[in-house]
């Protein structure tokens, strides 16, 4: 059975609209101390521990727009798909070079991928997300591949 | 054995990481994670089925590359990380963190690393390249 029509094939690529944020020292030191880091550089707020990325994707909005288990809304970028139930798949970074105190970097997210495979219990979904992190200037920072499955 | 003191084999020191609910409060509010499965226990046990809170999959991610950076110091880089969760990991958890060296390429060294609980099951693997750096 294919799950994966030819409409959402066609969503393949599509993406949102770029985010600009900052990288403050404070913001740094606080996520190290909460992690339990021993790097002085990060504990300094230097440089960005790579998984710091992982909280300017966390949009900031009104509390009143927040969803009843206290999650912001899912991404738009996520399709509408046949199979409901979405699950984490796991990272994978490349780092071009490291974030540091004081960068502002760009973030340009697109669905780079959508593919089924047979599971032991039917079809999973396996969405393949894309988010580049980029100086103003377009260097790059690092690149994210964020797998969803929906089963 | 590379020029870096280096081979396939190798092993990382290990880490055990246990965090209570203050680190996993300050971690949620430093990521801006309002989801109450990580602070609000009644809602997790009966809405969402689990018998505690539970620690975040991207601070399973960070302590293995906090491992990494140890082991690394100074002498080279992360050049790469992928990482995917694989079982639930609960406050009260001990997350026992090691790596091991499995390649090795000129400067770049490729890692296997887990984060096993303290029943032994893995609840995070993760891969990691590094690239070593002369001067540095």
């Amino acid at each position: 059975m294919t799950v994966l029509t030819d409409e959402l094939r066609a969503l393949i690529g599509t993406e949102v609209a770029p985010f600009e944020f900052e990288i403050t020292r404070s913001d740094i030191k606080k996520y190290a101390v909460a992690t339990g880091q021993r790097q002085r550089r990060y504990l300094d707020g230097d440089e960005a521990p790579l998984l710091f990325l992982f909280s300017a994707m966390m949009p900031v909005i009104p509390l009143d727009e927040l969803l009843p288990d206290g999650r912001q809304p899912d991404s738009p970028l996520i399709p509408e798909l046949p199979l409901k139930r979405i699950m984490a798949g796991g990272s994978d970074y490349r780092v071009h070079r490291p974030a540091r105190a004081g960068d502002v970097l760009v973030c340009r997210q697109k669905l780079a991928d959508l593919y089924e495979k047979q599971g032991g219990s039917g079809p999973l979904i396996f969405m393949i997300f894309e988010n580049r992190f980029e100086t103003l200037a377009g260097e790059p920072v690092v690149t994210e591949y964020l797998t969803r499955i929906a089963r | 054995m590379s020029e870096f003191n280096i081979q396939p084999g190798d092993t990382l020191p290990g880490r055990d990481f246990k965090a209570d609910t203050v680190q996993l409060f300050l971690y949620n509010a430093a990521i801006w994670n309002p989801h109450r499965i990580h602070y609000d226990l009644p809602y997790t046990r009966e809405r969402e089925g689990h018998p505690q809170l539970l620690i975040d999959g991207p601070l399973q991610g960070d302590w293995l590359t906090q491992i990494v950076e140890e082991w690394l110091d100074d002498r080279g880089v992360l050049a790469a990380f992928r990482y995917s969760n694989r079982q639930a990991a609960y406050i009260g958890d001990v997350l026992t963190a090691e790596g091991r060296v499995t390649a090795l390429d000129g400067p770049v060294a490729e890692l296997a690393l887990t984060l096993r609980n303290q029943d032994g099951v893995t609840t995070t693997e993760a891969t990691a390249s590094v690239r070593f750096e002369t001067g540095r």
